[in-house]
């Protein structure tokens, strides 16, 4: 008899993720903030040139629409946010095609939240909070705070903020990675995924939480620059024990702004001969009408989960990761 | 030959990296939430042993090597290569000391081993996991004694020394583990 219909995970596993569930929803009603959802199918998507996204088709006869599997609920909350909802949560799902390994599933739970009127650093302490709430009795050590520049220099001796071929160069082949001379090229926002990934991220958060903040430019997504150095975007990721839990930022407010970057993902994506893809009408309209000063964070549930029961492969925690699903 | 992505690789797949056959032990995905995917691979030289990391963007892919194993009897050595026949269609090979290396002194005629070949030449020969091989040369054994405790060096009629117990003697034969070189038992005759 075939075994494959058995849930990857134990009974255990299942009542670790109840638990937590149940734990994140109280910490923000304690707080007041909104649990919302919103859809998982959509007309738009996010134009990121690296997340690949699920495509369905949505038919209503005699008509029939690409519909898009959400990579990320952060479009639909901000629209919430600009039509006056105040703070907001979500736990929900999240698609990304293509991606599946020890860390990730193709489909995976997302804890996203936006606390109106806070800066980053705000954030971060509410972060701190959750995270240590979640592992209290689990003796995680102090949250470290460290900056990009900070951390990336420490490790390598680089600075990610000024690109520099030939001391990247140079640093690769001192660490038997001059493969990444091939692979990065000149693209500075490359070598900084490469040397971070290898050297850097593995490194973070031993048995903490470790906060690093401050991203290079080149790096900013849906984040806004830091108004005192132009070099670094106000974006937060979070890591323990070397593993990326979730990604937060002081939210871009400029719908101008915004709609320049989409332009420069969708260029970057012709570039790649990605799927084509128009920028999402309904965020530029609601970012025009208003987003409310804010930050944000996403964090990964399953890769939590993992940390608070030590698993080595998200498998562990998934009731059917994708190859059984 | 075929072409493999990323996404394929997975343990034992035999790939062409550098121009020299390689196998995949470990593929992990590494991918920043915000960022470029790759996979960081450990990859094993078929020619040389070495064991090395190398990362791949995700996506990117290799020519597969036609790298096969084959179950062959060892015939002879003529002082310059060693002689191997497949039993099913009695095909011979010959394969240099180079390639033979260390597997040489497991190596008795008749004896069946496996040979890898990579386009249709040899690469690498593993012998059995087990052996039975004469003693030529050891020390007389002390009389009684059976712990095995110590030991002793004896010479094997293929060249290999391996350490056998005390009450072991010449021109017996025993069975040896040639994944770790160590003396597993007499063998009856």
């Amino acid at each position: 008899m075939l075994q494959d219909w058995r849930p990857t995970c134990s009974l255990e596993l299942m009542r670790l993720r109840a638990q937590m569930l149940a734990d994140i929803r109280r910490f923000f009603a304690e707080r007041a903030v909104l649990e919302v959802e919103t859809p998982l199918l959509s007309h738009g998507i996010g134009t990121d040139p690296q997340l690949e996204f699920f495509t369905t088709d949505y038919c209503l006869s005699p008509t029939r629409q690409t519909l898009f599997l959400q990579t990320s609920p952060e479009f639909a909350m901000k629209r919430l946010l600009a039509a006056g909802s105040g703070s907001i949560y979500q736990i929900g799902k999240a698609f990304r095609n293509g991606e599946s390994g020890r860390f990730h599933n193709p489909e995976f739970t997302l804890l996203e939240w936006y606390r109106v009127g806070f800066t980053l650093p705000q954030l971060m302490d509410e972060i701190t909070e959750l995270i240590t709430g979640l592992f209290s009795g689990r003796s995680l050590q102090e949250t470290q705070r460290v900056s990009y520049q900070q951390v990336f220099g420490s490790f390598t001796g680089l600075d990610p903020l000024v690109f520099s071929y030939r001391d990247y160069c140079t640093f690769a082949r001192e660490c038997q990675l001059s493969e990444a001379v091939a692979i990065c090229g000149n693209d500075h926002a490359l070598w900084l995924d490469f040397i971070f990934s290898h050297k850097v991220q593995p490194h973070l958060g031993d048995n903490a939480l470790c906060m690093v903040y401050g991203y290079p430019a080149c790096q900013s997504s849906l984040a806004r620059i830091n108004e005192h150095n132009a070099l670094v975007t106000d974006r937060v990721e979070l890591f323990i024990n070397g593993i990326e839990l979730g990604n937060g930022y002081d939210e871009l407010v400029d719908a101008k702004q915004q709609s320049k970057r989409f332009d420069k993902e969708l260029a970057i994506r012709q570039q790649q001969n990605s799927p084509v893809l128009v920028k999402d009408k309904r965020l530029i309209s609601a970012l025009e009408s208003g987003l409310p000063e804010c930050s944000g964070v996403a964090i990964g549930l399953d890769r939590l989960l993992m940390l608070l029961s030590g698993s080595a492969s998200i498998d562990d925690v998934l009731s059917f990761p994708i190859r059984r699903a | 030959m075929a072409i493999y992505s990323t996404n394929e690789f997975k343990a034992g797949l035999k790939v062409m990296l550098d121009n020299d056959p390689c196998a995949i032990i470990e593929n992990e995905f590494v991918k920043p939430g915000k960022g470029q995917a790759f996979n960081r691979v450990k990859i094993r030289n078929l020619k040389t042993g070495r064991v090395m990391e190398r990362t791949f963007k995700s996506g990117e892919s290799l020519e597969g090597a036609d790298v096969v194993d084959v179950e062959m009897q060892y015939l002879y050595s003529d002082g310059q290569f060693r002689h191997f026949m497949v039993p099913d269609n009695f095909e011979q090979y010959q394969c240099d000391e180079k390639i033979v290396g260390d597997a040489g002194k497991w190596l008795k005629d008749q004896d069946s081993c496996t040979v890898t070949l990579w386009n249709d030449a040899p690469l690498a020969i593993s012998p059995a996991n087990f052996v039975e091989l004469a003693i030529v040369e050891t020390d007389p054994g002390v009389r009684g004694d059976t712990s095995g405790g110590g030991g002793k060096p004896a010479a094997l009629e293929t060249g290999a020394v391996v350490r056998v117990p005390l009450f072991v003697q010449q021109g017996e034969v025993i069975k040896v583990d040639t994944r770790t070189g160590e003396y597993v038992s007499r063998v009856k005759e």
